[in-house]
């Protein structure tokens, strides 16, 4: 039985790299609950900002433990009858050898997202001022983004997403917008993943003990399919999960700030068209992620009990 | 279950043949835990009430074996009167005498811990805060416009069964989670949207989840048709009340107007003209003055409540001779209408119902 406190990750603080140092190895954890932490996927340098700040940790670190009162859950006992840990490692720290585990290259084209309108944006007088380096140009006052870098960015992002899935993590589908609301939850429905396309309540992550019980675990993964709420604001959760220090990967558009969010994707969240191509995108990956974890789980029993025999 | 306490104070316990019985012997602040509003209402886990439903059998059995009954059928009545027999209690509410009830009616239905034992939550929509509301909103795929043509009859005949939509508190009750005013109206509001909708079977029988039956609330008043006594002479009866005063009255056709109160005329019975105005309205407002008899009875109250009471009856009584119209026009006019005014009580602390005592600045 695995249980996700409330910290995850050894003890590692929020230690900042000078930007343009190679990121160090991931380590093992060594906490009590004996689980292995959300490790660093390392990134292009290509596409670092230089002017950005020192990106958001996604290691969680010891930092939501001091903002609640509530005493941390003890330690879960040792996965009763289950894989033994050297098993477990194998089967966690594979992925990670591949670049493209998960294949998830195949699953768009440059020619799918030209045809569901992903490169259009925003007129000019719109345009976010960290927006500027994804946009290609602009053509009688529309902002067209570039799409080699939305394609980057989205490898990355479905990437990460599926390593996520692929380890069991809680993954939330936000969208603030009221024509995608039902295709969202039924997206997420889809999946076995969660969705939140209502009216955000303030503590929603940061005050979750208080809100939904003590023992409550926190999503592991936000993707915003809309970043502005309805009145055109940075969603309130993108900052909230960067101080609950939870990766997100969203969709920005030219009007948004991409500043917070782990895995921008740049690309246009207003079409119809292009926010089913990235439900699609995203149901897809998910489900692969986890076939793949069930496949390895199966083998891995099958190996064991051939080896007990 | 025996009233119990999960707070963590002094207690008293007593146990009687496995019946357990807490009482609160003191408590003080200091003792309470902090932040207490903070942690929410109670959360009962399951074993919790497993464990609760057994020592509640086991202690019926127990009881009905200290009353000499057949523990097999001991029903809930026969409990409670055994614990009235047993546990005498003089208190004014109900509610605070000994009780003994299955668990399930004792703590109140909570939900129980919304995620697994990997810490993923069982609902898609858990981190909404509000999944059971939301979750009714999220209904999928099944309004499609497929026959546009069928089933308007059937809407309107809907609508105007007597049904109404749940309330506020129905609605927590059935999601078990609390739904503000905004979200409650919110709802009423795409019900009846949906309901307008042309839609199927599936369809009706969801919205029908959400609406009850308002039993038949027509509230039509029967009015009494006219019967004849051995002349021949239409009479009609009525009835009415004022403060004290209960009066009948029998109105009989073609008179000349005479009124009888308790075997009395009535220039004896009321020697003031107010009464005797009050007691003629109704006629008068009718134009038939001096065309129907009266003779009534009435008793309790004083002059201006027996002319009022009379005033009713006779008014209630003379519907049966008249037009639908009119009757409609009396009511409006006031005629039929029970007087509510009563005398008010006395407060303490005052001299009488508003009067306060004299105030004395010194």
């Amino acid at each position: 039985m695995e249980r996700y406190p409330a910290t995850k990750g050894g003890g590692r603080g929020a230690t900042a790299t000078a930007p343009g140092r190679a990121r160090p190895a991931p380590q093992e954890a060594e906490s009590a609950a004996d689980l292995p932490p959300l490790l660093l996927l390392h990134r292009p340098r290509a596409l670092r900002r230089a002017r950005s700040m020192a990106l958001p940790r996604l290691l969680r670190a010891a930092a939501p433990r001091l903002y609640s009162t509530v005493p941390a859950p003890a330690p879960a006992p040792a996965p009763a009858g289950n894989r033994p840990r050297a098993d477990d490692d194998k089967l966690l720290t594979e992925p990670l050898s591949h670049p493209d585990f998960f294949s998830v290259k195949e699953l768009f084209t440059l020619k799918d997202l030209f045809d569901a309108r992903v490169h259009l944006g925003h007129k000019k007088g719109c345009r976010h001022r960290f927006m500027e380096p994804y946009i290609f140009g602009c053509r009688l006052d529309q902002d067209i983004i570039d799409l080699d870098q939305t394609m980057q960015h989205l490898q990355l992002a479905l990437n990460f997403t599926a390593h996520v899935a692929y380890r069991g993590g809680i993954i939330l589908f936000v969208s603030r917008r009221r024509q995608f609301c039902h295709l969202v939850e039924s997206t997420a429905r889809a999946c076995g993943e969660y969705a939140h396309t209502r009216y955000w309540q303030g503590g929603l992550l940061t005050n979750a003990h208080i809100q939904f019980g003590p023992g409550v675990r926190l999503p592991d993964l936000l993707i915003f399919l809309n970043t502005l709420n309805n009145v055109f604001e940075p969603h309130v959760a993108i900052r909230d999960a960067a101080k609950m220090n939870i990766p997100t990967v969203g969709v920005v558009d030219t009007n948004c700030n991409p500043c917070l969010i782990t895995y921008p994707i740049p690309g246009n969240d207003d079409s119809p068209a292009a926010v089913e191509l990235y439900c699609k995108l995203f149901r897809m990956t998910i489900i692969r992620a986890k076939d793949k974890r069930r496949q390895s789980e199966a083998v891995e029993e099958l190996q064991r009990k051939a080896q007990g025999k | 279950h025996l009233v119990s306490s999960s707070v963590s104070v002094p207690v008293s316990c007593c146990k009687m043949n496995s019946l357990w019985t807490v009482r609160l012997i003191c408590t003080t602040t200091a003792v309470q835990k902090r932040n207490v509003g903070a942690s929410g209402p109670e959360k009962y886990t399951e074993a919790f009430i497993k464990k609760q439903i057994e020592e509640f059998n086991l202690g019926k059995r127990h009881l009905a074996n200290m009353m000499g009954e057949d523990p097999e059928t001991f029903t809930q009545e026969d409990i409670d009167r055994a614990i009235a027999y047993l546990f005498p209690s003089g208190l004014f509410d109900k509610r605070a005498r000994p009780l003994m009830k299955h668990p399930t009616e004792v703590f109140p239905e909570q939900r129980k811990i919304q995620w697994g034992e990997d810490g993923r939550p069982f609902h898609f929509l858990f981190y909404t805060g509000k999944q059971s509301y939301y979750s009714l909103m999220h209904v999928s795929m099944l309004f499609k416009h497929q026959d546009q043509l069928t089933n308007i009859c059937d809407i309107l005949n809907r609508n105007l069964a007597g049904s109404r939509w749940l309330t506020k508190i129905e609605l927590e009750e059935m999601l078990l989670e609390k739904v503000s005013d905004n979200d409650y109206s919110r709802f009423i509001q795409l019900l009846q949207k949906l309901a307008t909708l042309p839609c199927a079977d599936i369809e009706e029988k969801y919205i029908q989840k959400f609406s009850k039956e308002v039993p038949a609330q027509l509230q039509k008043v029967v009015i009494e048709p006219l019967q004849h006594d051995e002349r021949g002479v239409a009479f009609s009866t009525g009835e009415g009340k004022r403060k004290t005063a209960r009066a009948t009255a029998v109105v009989y056709d073609n008179g000349t107007g005479r009124i009888t109160v308790n075997g009395i005329d009535i220039l004896h019975y009321f020697p003031v003209l107010q009464d005797r105005e009050q007691l003629l309205f109704p006629f008068q407002f009718l134009g038939r003055i001096g065309k129907h008899d009266m003779v009534c009875t009435v008793s309790g109250g004083g002059r201006s409540a027996q002319a009022g009471a009379i005033r009713l009856a006779s008014a209630k009584a003379l519907r049966s001779f008249v037009t639908e119209k009119e009757v409609e026009f009396m009511r409006q006019a006031g005629l039929l209408t029970v007087d509510p005014r009563v005398k008010e009580r006395k407060k303490p602390g005052q001299e009488g119902p508003r009067r306060k005592f004299t105030w004395k600045k010194r």
